[in-house]
């Protein structure tokens, strides 16, 4: 059993104890323990279930690349599945429970896969699902989605209780990883004068030295790491940062870190996570390695783990996997476990070196403290079920008859280590295959290149490939040194003396025995999370899988959350060699950030809630918001939809305000609606090029409608131009196209015609706008008085700057109703003031404010388009019937060549026209007219679609716009529509202006 | 994420804050253009792996167009300089030729 032993622990503090639940069992555990070692401590070695087979499992490792151990953490609003046991510290009141297994964790239904691996291999679901095609949506797709993905989403109605915030950080150097290369690389950076940051993705500095020994400085390397420690901490240019992981690295220095502030400390204030995003002019990698498991039978039983995690576990955290552990090894560093366990009073009852030859002094230490050492064998299979019992050795070299049994309760396994190589590759860093170590590691000269065409990445330690103390803190002082000159700093820093033990060579086993017979492939798991066997690599070959990346895909090898950190070598290993190439040659698939999975919350930041996007509001929004309004966005604006009144519908309030505009006096807040002043000698010639009419010719004083297209002919925008005088022209745009169409301006001034004396100004927030419209708008203004706005003074299309009843205005004498009409611009900070004037005085003709809604009902029966309803960036103004507002006489403007395309001259085109249902409904949004027959797809053929449609209050009957094939010439014409419930609407074609089709109202 | 000099501002602008307006040194084909000629002015761009001329807009800053040399494989950047032009500044074309002899782009190289 595993347990916690009487001392030892270097990371636990014993006067601390914390309580904490799994699966609803009260357990308890020491300050600094993980979620694992308390587990492990409490005998709780299986911890999950795997994904395809439901197999038991416990952790096989004691970091982040632990793809068993996963968890679901918290409850409720803090709930959140797939936490790693490993690397999840544990707190006072930690609750967590296992997942992906019914009904429990020991006794899972679904664990009946394991007995079908067989007839899941490799590919199964692409094979599997394909047919009946019939049983996909009854059969194959519930099947899927109730077997599909790890642990529990959190509740829908859930909402993460914490903060998250980013920080943003300029640094000359940027040194990823704390251990004793990343310590030492920091400080000969920070020794140049640089300015550093250190990160450590755990809670503690050193890494793996104070574990595996050595002496640096004829210190221990504990000892050591203090006292560096203290170095950094007292140089004012390093700053360090625990608990933060080095996410990704990205362009031009760009780095992301992952800091946890509150996970170890739920009850501490402040945001959870922080995301840093770092600028850096170099950046050093110095991420270590991780130790490989070996492929054999049963490596994935719980009680086998990796040697350096048994090792982990006992001196981190005072906690034995089992009483008795058998080590199997490729290499030397795998002696240390069996060293450190014997030391601490507990059995290794066989240490199995695949090499014939063994292992170097740490195998001659072992053999003196009796352990017995079995050279040139392996382990032909584990023994046990949801625990290991034993293991079965034989010849390394054979196909797996056994040779002896050997009971015991924990296996500590070594393929040998791989140097994290993630955070180099992000950004393009090439990677050589190194044939003694038997892993990938940087090509020196290949980094990520920056700005200036030099490279800002360099690696130190282990994740360069230096296993051994002494090489591995030469290259870090070396590489932190460069680091920090190449930022432009000098100084020289040399490394620490620090003695290794010598190690014989490591043989490189890809499977053990190397013979295996199929029985005992398909047991020895590759990638543990998705159940990725060697025979199923080895089948991916036979059915002709060559790429990596297609392997990857299709035997789902290292597409677990731990994304192959701890077996992709094994996995590309297999691959080449049932491809029978050099593993260079199969290469590795690619290494794409975050190195471990981040939190939503933290990407989003701050910008959640009411925080997401900026809401813009205009000077009258208070009033809306006193007023009862239903709000709508538009853009980043809350426009008014409708105020309904009492026990109103949002239907019944529109139709009151649309009756109220057209029989006595509505008022509308327009500000939103855009406003670029276009001013200079060529801005009557800028404005011809923008618009498709022409807009030199308008005289100070008056107003014209315009539109606008893109360069593809598309029509983008509309709105009524103002000219204010020779010089200046105001353009008014719809509200989401204001900054667009400013934009657009701009590009074209800037880009094309920049010799032309033209300057625009956005001044749509100067401005609050207000619509007073409605047969008695006149009378209105009138009584509120100072200006002349009769018909003669102030016709329609015309504009005029006065006082009006004490406010500094402009009226303009413009409609998008079809009713008599004044829109009003005032400085934004009179706007309330004004409002309110209005609608004090305008209470004897019942003045209604009226919403976007019964604005768009309004425009709808005069047949006026809306962008956005009647255009979708494929419609041009021909398509609309806007010929008219399309100048003939000139020679060019944007849109204009395009227009004259084939496509867009074709006759055939939809055409705008108004339809009316024969009974009187409302039609469908977006419904398409069908035609006759089908399409290539077995589709009905179709002649039009529905733009606008709406309940006519005017009318009392449904009207709608809609472009349909030659529909101007079908005038009369009753089609059938579409309608979700799966009959067809008729409806007639008729003019699209359903109202006062002379402009009389308007024009009073 | 690449930082860009604004010619303008003289910062080195991040990415964030500038808008990418796709390739530079475009001429504009107006009404008299042929079918052909329009076309490949509306649709057709240069892909290059290797050295690229774009157009950038300092957006979230002095909103000014600008162009950049950049090459796509590396990100390395060889210039930045006002959109104001109808072809890059000879100092530009000098730096890309010293970086990457033989380069070509368009008619340029």
């Amino acid at each position: 059993m595993s347990t916690r032993l009487p001392t030892g622990g270097r990371l636990t503090d014993r006067t601390y104890r914390v309580g904490f639940t799994f699966n609803g069992k009260r357990l308890n555990g020491f300050a600094g323990d993980t979620l694992a070692s308390a587990l492990l401590a409490n005998d709780q070695v299986l911890m999950g279930r795997s994904f395809k087979h439901h197999r038991p499992r416990g952790p096989v490792a004691s970091g982040a690349e632990e793809p068993n151990a996963l968890v679901n953490l918290g409850e409720g609003n803090r709930f959140e599945p797939n936490q790693r046991a490993t690397t999840t510290e544990l707190f006072d009141g930690l609750t967590a429970t296992s997942q992906n297994h019914w009904p429990s964790l020991e006794m899972d239904i679904g664990a009946i896969n394991t007995h079908l691996a067989r007839v899941l291999p490799a590919g199964f679901y692409y094979k599997m699902f394909m047919y009946p095609r019939a049983f996909w949506k009854h059969v194959y797709e519930p099947f899927i989605r109730h077997s599909a993905g790890l642990g529990k989403a959190p509740d829908a109605g859930a909402r993460d209780a914490d903060r998250y915030e980013h920080f943003y950080h300029y640094t000359d150097v940027l040194v990823v990883g704390g251990g004793v290369a990343g310590l030492m690389a920091a400080k000969a950076a920070g020794q140049t004068g640089a300015k550093v940051l250190l990160l450590e993705q755990t809670a503690h500095w050193g890494g793996r030295a104070p574990v595996d020994g050595g002496l640096i400085d004829g210190q221990t390397p504990e000892t050591w790491v203090t006292s560096v420690l203290n170095e950094l901490h007292a140089m004012p240019n390093v700053t360090l940062r625990n608990r933060t992981m080095g996410a990704g690295v990205y362009d031009h220095g760009y780095a992301l870190g992952y800091e946890r502030l509150t996970d170890h400390a739920p009850d501490l204030d402040g945001p959870r996570h922080r995301l840093w995003r770092i600028r850096a002019a170099q950046i050093v990698t110095a991420t270590g390695a991780i130790e490989r498991p070996i492929s054999f039978a049963g490596n994935d039983i719980p009680g086998v783990m990796l040697a350096s995690a048994v090792r982990d576990y006992l001196v981190n955290w005072g906690v034995s996997i089992g009483d008795r552990t058998v080590v199997v090894t490729n290499n030397d560093d795998a002696y240390r476990t069996a060293i450190a366990l014997k030391k601490a009073g507990l059995d290794v009852p066989a240490i199995i070196d695949a090499r014939n030859y063994g292992g170097g002094a740490l195998m001659a230490e072992a053999q003196g403290l009796g352990i017995r050492v079995e050279q040139g064998r392996g382990i032909a299979k584990v023994l046990g079920g949801k625990r290991v019992t034993g293991v079965a050795i034989c010849n390394q070299q054979g196909e797996g008859a056994i040779l002896d049994e050997i009971a015991c309760d924990a296996v500590a396994m070594s393929g040998g280590w791989s140097p994290v190589v993630h955070l180099w590759s992000h950004c393009g860093g090439k990677l050589d295959w190194d044939e003694a170590g038997a892993f990938f590691r940087p090509r020196a000269e290949a980094g990520p290149t920056g700005a200036d065409g030099k490279p800002f990445v360099s690696v130190a330690g282990a994740a360069d490939g230096h296993m051994a103390l002494a090489s591995l803190l030469k290259d870090a002082a070396q590489t932190g040194t460069v680091a920090g000159n190449n930022a432009g700093f000098s100084g020289q820093t040399s490394a620490p003396d620090a003695t290794d033990v010598p190690e014989k060579p490591l043989e490189p086993v890809w499977l053990m025995p190397q013979g295996a017979r199929y029985d005992l492939r398909m047991k020895a798991w590759l990638d543990y999370q998705n159940d990725v066997k060697v025979s199923d690599v080895q089948l991916a070959a036979r059915e002709g899988y060559e790429s990596v990346e297609h392997t990857k895909r299709y035997t789902t090898l290292g597409m677990a959350t731990d994304q192959g950190k701890l077996s992709n070598i094994n996995g590309l290993a297999t691959l080449s060699n049932a491809l029978g190439e050099a593993i260079p040659e199969v290469g590795t698939t690619t290494f794409r950030p975050p190195y471990t999975p981040i939190s939503m919350g933290v990407i989003a930041g701050e910008a959640r809630g009411p925080l997401f996007q900026p809401i813009r509001q205009t000077p009258i929004h208070a009033w809306h918001e006193n007023h009862d309004v239903h709000w709508e966005p538009v853009g980043q604006w809350r426009r008014p939809y409708c105020y309904p009144r009492g026990e109103e519908d949002h239907a019944q309030a529109v139709i009151r305000e649309v009756k109220a505009v057209r029989q006595s006096l509505g008022l509308l807040d327009a500000s939103t609606l855009g406003k670029i002043i276009v001013k200079g000698p060529d801005a009557g010639r800028f404005l011809d090029m923008l618009y498709t009419n022409m807009m030199s010719t308008l005289k100070p004083g008056k107003c014209r409608y315009g539109l606008m297209c893109s360069e593809n002919g598309f029509l983008i925008d509309d709105g009524v131009v103002a000219r204010l005088d020779e010089d200046t022209f105001l353009c008014h745009t719809t509200t989401g196209g204001a900054d667009h169409i400013h934009a657009h301006m701009e590009e074209w001034l800037q880009t094309e015609w920049w010799d032309w004396q033209v300057y625009t100004a956005n001044v749509t927030e100067q401005y609050a706008q207000i619509a007073v419209v409605g047969p008695n708008a006149r009378k209105l203004l009138e009584k509120l008085g100072g200006m002349n706005v009769s018909k003669e003074a102030l016709p329609f299309m015309t504009w005029v700057d006065g006082t009006l009843g004490g406010f500094p205005v402009r009226i303009f004498r413009i409609s998008f109703s079809g009713e008599l009409s004044y829109e009003i611009a005032t400085p934004a900070g009179h706007g309330r003031a004004l409002w309110d004037l209005l609608y004090a005085k305008g209470a004897e003709w019942n003045i209604t404010p009226y919403g976007t809604e019964a604005l768009h009902v309004l425009r709808a029966e005069k047949g006026f388009i809306m962008i956005g309803d009647e255009t979708d960036g494929t419609v041009i103004p021909q398509d609309l019937g806007l010929d008219w507002a399309i100048s003939k006489k000139k020679d060019d403007y944007l849109g204009k060549r395009a227009q004259a395309r084939s496509h867009m001259t074709d006759p055939s085109r939809w055409k705008l026209v108004g339809l009316m249902t024969e009974d009187g409904s409302v039609l469908p949004e977006g419904a398409y007219a069908v035609a006759g027959g089908t399409n290539a797809n077995d589709q009905r053929n179709t002649q039009g679609r529905v733009t606008s449609t709406y309940f006519s209050p005017t009318l009392g009957r449904g009207i709608a716009m809609g472009l349909v094939l030659n529909g101007p010439d079908r005038m009369d014409e009753v089609i059938e529509f579409t309608h979700v419930e799966g009959f067809t609407v008729p409806a007639r074609i008729v003019d699209p202006v359903f109202y006062d089709p002379e402009g009389e109202k308007q024009n009073v | 994420m690449l930082t860009l000099k604004c010619p303008y501002c003289d910062v080195q602008a991040e990415e964030t804050e500038l808008h990418a307006g796709g390739e530079a040194h475009l001429t504009r084909h107006g009404p008299d253009s042929s079918d052909d000629s329009f076309e490949s002015y509306l649709f057709t761009r240069e892909n290059p792996k290797g050295v690229h001329f774009e157009r950038w807009r300092h957006s979230h800053g002095c909103g000014k167009w600008f162009h950049a040399a950049r090459c796509t494989m590396t990100m390395e950047v060889f210039g930045t300089y006002p959109a104001q032009t109808t072809k890059p500044p000879q100092a530009i074309l000098d730096a890309i030729t010293a970086k990457r002899p033989g380069w070509t782009w368009r008619e340029l190289s």
